[in-house]
């Protein structure tokens, strides 16, 4: 399949970028990323630049291979990665936009490449436990509703890519923060510091610069691992329970 | 700061500000518009119009609507702080805009506020402000037996107005925007709330959608029913 690829091209964080167009041929058996990787070869040959793009994986669970395909993170398929996007799922002469992450969160780095540590910085500042929780076997020493553990399940299946805040409108990353603190507050050993978690999360996640949720749900359609919504109104709650019903005046 | 600037700045305290202010702004919605059901009443305007006299006079009425130019005045500029605090997050745009998985309303409710904003001043200058402040030149006095002080006859101020075609229509496109803006304000200010559950969420989802379509459409009937009848 002969394809036109338009690819964002930027140098450096401080330099302006621009859509470069490209052809590419593919077949439909491969992944987008293995698309990507053919561009490059020939970018290559021809002594030019390669396009940057962030990959790990390969295998839909490291949420390394982040790009906004036709207006979509990680492509029109619900569910699914970049990696995982077929070129089956797109038509012989198509005409494709390929866009990096678009967050004032989100610096551009190269090309498809952007900085994320932003979202490291939100897990730094609280998603985590403090305490040892034992080893794999410890697990089952305290009994937990089958419910329960699949719904922080759930939550937890969050690969931290980013595309939530890609697909939202207000550049929020609300969906990403509620999904560590639904899965971490809703284990009986996360459970004991979630009022403190959750608000040194959403203090971070201000400050980094993120947008506020205004309930578009774009998040929610675009997460390649379904995370709902629901989970931001969970952590609505832990935050107005945190901030008005605990002692602590800060 | 204290706590509690901190809490009311922090990203989902804004919107909790959002959410009470909207839902008060939608009680205030219903309050109205059965007081404007009795423009439909067959009497010249006697009901209607010692109604009006009642509400701009009754001391707890009167503190009440204080409250609400408040609420009115800090969503609006709440809204406004939030529009452009998002709209700077985003930084820019993408070349190919996604509009398939969000709703029109969900996407635009800055704009859609702002069009129910403008329709409030052109209502509110034309009846609200004539009935405050507008001395005899503005509205008529009528008595009424069995009603011993004079009223404004409001009544005939409001079937004046909507002879005019064009505020018809300047009413119709304010109650329009509201009508989308409900659509997604609605059911968003529960979210906001916390209040997102399996039982009750597609409960709250069906009344906003009904409340939205069936309230701006009863309001709507006024200026339409006037217009034609006058």
């Amino acid at each position: 399949m002969k394809l036109t690829l338009k690819v964002w091209r930027q140098q450096n964080n401080a330099s302006k970028g621009a859509l470069e167009s490209y052809q590419v041929e593919a077949n439909e058996h491969m992944s987008f990323l293995e698309m990507l990787d053919v561009l490059n070869q020939s970018l290559v040959e021809e002594k030019k630049v390669p396009v940057a793009f962030e990959h790990d994986c390969r295998e839909g669970i490291c949420g390394s291979c982040n790009m906004v395909i036709n207006g979509r993170p990680h492509g029109p398929n619900q569910g699914t990665t970049t990696c995982q996007l077929h070129m089956r799922y797109f038509k012989d002469g198509d005409t494709i936009v390929v866009e990096p992450w678009r967050a004032k969160a989100f610096p551009v780095i190269k090309d498809l490449v952007v900085d994320r540590s932003s979202l490291d910085r939100i897990i730094q500042s609280g998603g985590y436990i403090s305490v040892n929780t034992g080893q794999a076997q410890d697990a089952n020493a305290i009994a937990i509703e089958k419910d329960r553990a699949a719904h922080a399940f759930d939550a937890a299946a969050c690969i931290g890519c980013g595309a939530c805040v890609a697909a939202c409108p207000n550049g929020s990353a609300m969906l990403f923060t509620a999904a560590k603190v639904v899965h971490l507050g809703t284990m009986p050993q996360g459970e004991v510091e979630e009022s403190t978690r959750v608000q040194a999360m959403v203090n971070q996640m201000d400050e980094e610069g993120f947008g506020m949720c205004s309930n578009t749900g774009a998040c929610e359609a675009d997460c390649p691992k379904e995370i709902s919504l629901t989970n931001i109104a969970e952590m609505n709650r832990a935050y107005l329970a945190a901030s008005l019903g605990s002692q602590k005046k800060s | 700061m204290s706590w509690f600037s901190n809490f009311l700045t922090s990203s989902i305290g804004r919107k909790l500000i959002m959410s009470l202010t909207g839902l008060f702004l939608i009680s205030f919605l219903i309050i109205h518009l059965i007081g404007n059901l009795q423009l439909f009443y067959d009497d010249g305007g006697q009901a209607f119009n010692i109604y009006a006299a009642f509400m701009t006079s009754n001391p707890l009425i009167k503190f009440v609507s204080i409250g609400l130019y408040f609420f009115i005045l800090l969503h609006t500029v709440q809204g406004l702080i939030l529009w452009s605090k998002n709209k700077a997050a985003k930084g820019s745009k993408y070349a190919v805009s996604n509009t398939k998985t969000t709703s029109f309303a969900s996407r635009n409710m800055a704009l859609l506020g702002t069009f129910v904003l403008a329709f409030l001043f052109i209502h509110m200058g034309d009846f609200w402000f004539k009935m405050k402040f507008g001395g005899s030149d503005a509205l008529n006095m009528v008595t009424y037996p069995g009603h011993e002080t004079a009223v404004k006859d409001l009544y005939e101020k409001v079937a004046y107005s909507f002879s005019n075609p064009l505020l018809v229509l300047a009413y119709l496109v304010g109650l329009l925007a509201l009508a989308f803006h409900l659509m997604h304000g609605f059911q968003s200010a529960f979210q906001s709330l916390g209040i997102n559950h399996k039982k009750y969420t597609p409960l709250i989802q069906m009344i906003g959608l009904a409340f939205s379509i069936i309230v701006p459409l009863a309001y709507a009937i006024i200026p339409i029913f006037f217009f034609f009848n006058r």
